[in-house]
């Protein structure tokens, strides 16, 4: 490692920017992970690491992408030690979603969360990149290391699986708990992680 | 690719059937989606975040 030397506004930049994006990891944390403690372990992680590679980091490019980069390489890493089993978070399951004018029935933040958390791991970081975290395809791409149209795929089937439970209002239990559904999770993880996000390192 | 389905088999294979929601780009519940997002960016930030971020200047 050599430090390309930054400069101390260079760095106060990078601190600024980085401080600016903590929310924004903690959303995508949770959404990923799904408990909010675990969440905030991840982000304070990716904080770390993001700061002890920040010579890695292009001034002027996006910081959310480059540290969620970060994020989700640190969540893959964790998620295959064994650490999140998808454990649901009991504290959101009061909280409801307010309605769309012209809906008819609210939509509950825990029904949303659960199904959210019921997506095969590539699917759901698909759709909260883009559905939730409002980056373009190519971006997500890029953060994922995977084609566009993996991406656009990725979404719509996310979309798909998410319209049906939330219509039919058949939200299975979390099945991580099964340790055959835990296999199959984790060796789509190693497919997903094949992937390496782009612009960070793992 | 094939995925994991739940193993309470109870969901249908993926294909949305198209509702009458009437949204072929986004479902219904898309701004609910969005919404659980900026639930969680909108907290106020815990002081774990606020301790480290102090700490990191003197972490070089």
């Amino acid at each position: 490692m050599e430090p390309a030397k930054r400069t101390a506004s260079e760095k106060a930049d990078f601190k600024r920017e980085l401080t600016d994006v903590v929310p924004h990891l903690r959303a995508f944390a949770r959404g990923l992970c799904g408990r909010a403690d675990m969440a905030d372990d991840l982000v304070q992680e990716t904080l770390l690491k993001a700061w002890a590679a920040q010579e890695r980091f292009q001034p002027g490019t996006s910081m959310r992408a480059w540290t969620f980069v970060i994020l989700r390489n640190a969540y893959l890493t964790d998620m295959r030690r064994n650490r999140f089993r998808g454990e649901y978070d009991e504290t959101v399951a009061e909280r409801i979603l307010t309605a769309p004018a012209g809906q008819e029935e609210p939509i509950h933040l825990s029904d949303m969360h659960r199904a959210l958390l019921t997506l095969p791991p590539e699917r759901r970081e698909a759709l909260l990149l883009v559905g939730a975290g409002g980056f373009s395809y190519e971006e997500a791409a890029n953060i994922c290391g995977c084609a566009v149209g993996t991406i656009k795929s990725r979404v719509g089937r996310a979309r798909a699986t998410l319209t049906s439970m939330l219509e039919d209002g058949s939200i299975p239990r979390r099945s991580v708990d099964d340790d055959t559904a835990h296999r199959a999770i984790l060796e789509e993880l190693d497919e997903v992680a094949a992937g390496q996000g782009a612009s960070a390192n793992s | 690719m094939t995925s994991p389905v739940p193993s309470e088999g109870k969901l249908p294979a993926g294909k949305s059937r198209k509702s009458d929601s009437g949204a072929d780009d986004k479902p219904q519940w898309a701004n609910g989606l969005r919404q659980l997002y900026d639930s969680v960016v909108e907290e106020p930030l815990p002081d774990q975040f606020k301790d480290l971020l102090a700490k990191l200047d003197s972490k070089d």
